[in-house]
This record gives C-alpha cells, sequence and structure tokens, in this order.
C-alpha cells in the first residue's frame, strides 16, 4: 500500500465565464478513485460555486452545481469555505447549497460537508496538506 | 452513425453513446442493449432507471465503485456488488448501462 496524502483542490474564480470550476470538480471526481485524502477549499468567487439557485439557461451552458451535491457518494467530505470571501460579497452560508455526506462510520448519519473557516484557518488547512492544486 | 428506432433516427458518437441526451427512449434503449449484446430483465432496467435518476439529480453519471455502493444500498448486496454487475453488464457496469440509458459516459472512465 502506498501512503495516502493530503490533496486540497483550490477554488478561486466564479463557476461559469471560465472554465476552472467545472475542470476542477471533474479532476476532483476523478482523482477521488485513487483513496487519497482529498479536500476542497473555496475561497474569492470560488465562493459563488456553491450558491444556490443557479440558473444557466440564458449563457447556455450547464448547470453542473447539482454535482457538488454527489461529492459525498465519492468520499470527498471536506469543503472549506472562507468566511471573509463570503462576507466580502454580501453572502452567507443560507446562500450556499446543502451539502452533505453519509458518516458510514456513525450508522449512515447524514452530516454537512461544508466547513466554514476563517481566513486564518484557512492558511492553516494549507499548511497541512501534502499536495495543493490550484485552480 | 446512428441508431435506428421504429423508423427515426437518434445521432451517436464512434462509441455508441447517444449525442442529443433527451432524445432517449425505453424502445431506444432496447436498440442500444441488442446492440451490446445484452438481454435486458428486471435487473438490468433498475440499474438504467437508477442511473437516469442520478444523472437527473447531480448531472453525472456516477463512477462504477460509487454506483455498486450506491445499488447495494438499495438493491441489496445480491445485486449491488461487483460479480453481479458484471454479469449483467460485461463491458462494466457504468461504461455498459449508461450507453444503455443514454447518458455520457461516467467521469473517469477510460
Amino acid at each position: 500500500m502506498s501512503e495516502v496524502k493530503k490533496f486540497l483542490y483550490v477554488n478561486r474564480k466564479a463557476p461559469y465565464g471560465t472554465i476552472y470550476a467545472q475542470e476542477s470538480l471533474e479532476v476532483v471526481l476523478i482523482g477521488a478513485a485513487f483513496d487519497q485524502d482529498v479536500s476542497l477549499a473555496f475561497l474569492d468567487d470560488g465562493v459563488f460555486q456553491l450558491t444556490k439557485g443557479q440558473d444557466t439557461k440564458e449563457i447556455g451552458l450547464k448547470n453542473f452545481s447539482a454535482t457538488y451535491r454527489a461529492l459525498g457518494d465519492y468520499e470527498v467530505t471536506k469543503l472549506y469555505v472562507e468566511k471573509e470571501s463570503l462576507e466580502e460579497r454580501g453572502l452567507s452560508l443560507d446562500d450556499l447549497q446543502n451539502i452533505e455526506y453519509e458518516d458510514e462510520d456513525d450508522d449512515y448519519a447524514e452530516k454537512p460537508s461544508i466547513r466554514l473557516v476563517s481566513r486564518a484557518e484557512m492558511a492553516e488547512v494549507m499548511a497541512d496538506q501534502d499536495v495543493v492544486l490550484s485552480f | 452513425m446512428a441508431y435506428d428506432v421504429n423508423g427515426a433516427t437518434i445521432e451517436h458518437d464512434e462509441e455508441g453513446y447517444i449525442t442529443n441526451l433527451s432524445e432517449w427512449s425505453k424502445e431506444l434503449a432496447d436498440v442500444i442493449a441488442t446492440a451490446e449484446a445484452v438481454d435486458m430483465g428486471e435487473e438490468h432496467w433498475a440499474v438504467v432507471n437508477f442511473l437516469r435518476d442520478y444523472y437527473e439529480e447531480y448531472q453525472i453519471a456516477p463512477a462504477v465503485r460509487v454506483l455498486i455502493k450506491s445499488i447495494k444500498k438499495s438493491m441489496g448486496p445480491e445485486v449491488g456488488n461487483n460479480k453481479y454487475m458484471y454479469e449483467l453488464f460485461p463491458y462494466g457496469p457504468a461504461k455498459q448501462a449508461c450507453k444503455i440509458a443514454g447518458l455520457p459516459k461516467p467521469t473517469g472512465c477510460v
């Protein structure tokens, strides 16, 4: 067995307009097959990726926001969201989707995947990783 | 390249996945299954319906490991295990069942 590494995918861009958000999510889903310790971070405009009620009809792009709710199935259960980034954009936790995972070790209890952290805490999360991938 | 369903032409890519997801129908599923040499029984349909529901909810076709885990939870370990799923869909439950379900190739499948 090779050792498990800690991977953090950092998302800083709004969901549409560039391909970064969707590509990041795709890489996360593919990478989840390799049994590593995967976390996601959302800061700057990246916090918009998790907002609820997205509607892409008028821009002719696929609304992939529902896919974040599937992350739990892929055992990706740590979505760190930076509090300051939310506040600077007039957003709060209530504006984000409810994303949950089932804890197999706790009788499949549904638990929230989103973890609200301060800028200082986010720095600690980043410092704690083996690999940081920025999107 | 296209499937023929009662005279209607449904386009597909070089691997047999339909190009316009909204053109799917049960009749088309039967046509694709026949082309894949899969004899659709009740359990095949259960997997196909599960995949379509999953796509509807999450906008992705699940990876095979996620599929099998979910089927195990909803239909029990007799169906939701690797061996049985490969008996139902010999060329890979996610890959082949997604094709029949009219979904894109699962993310992460090469």
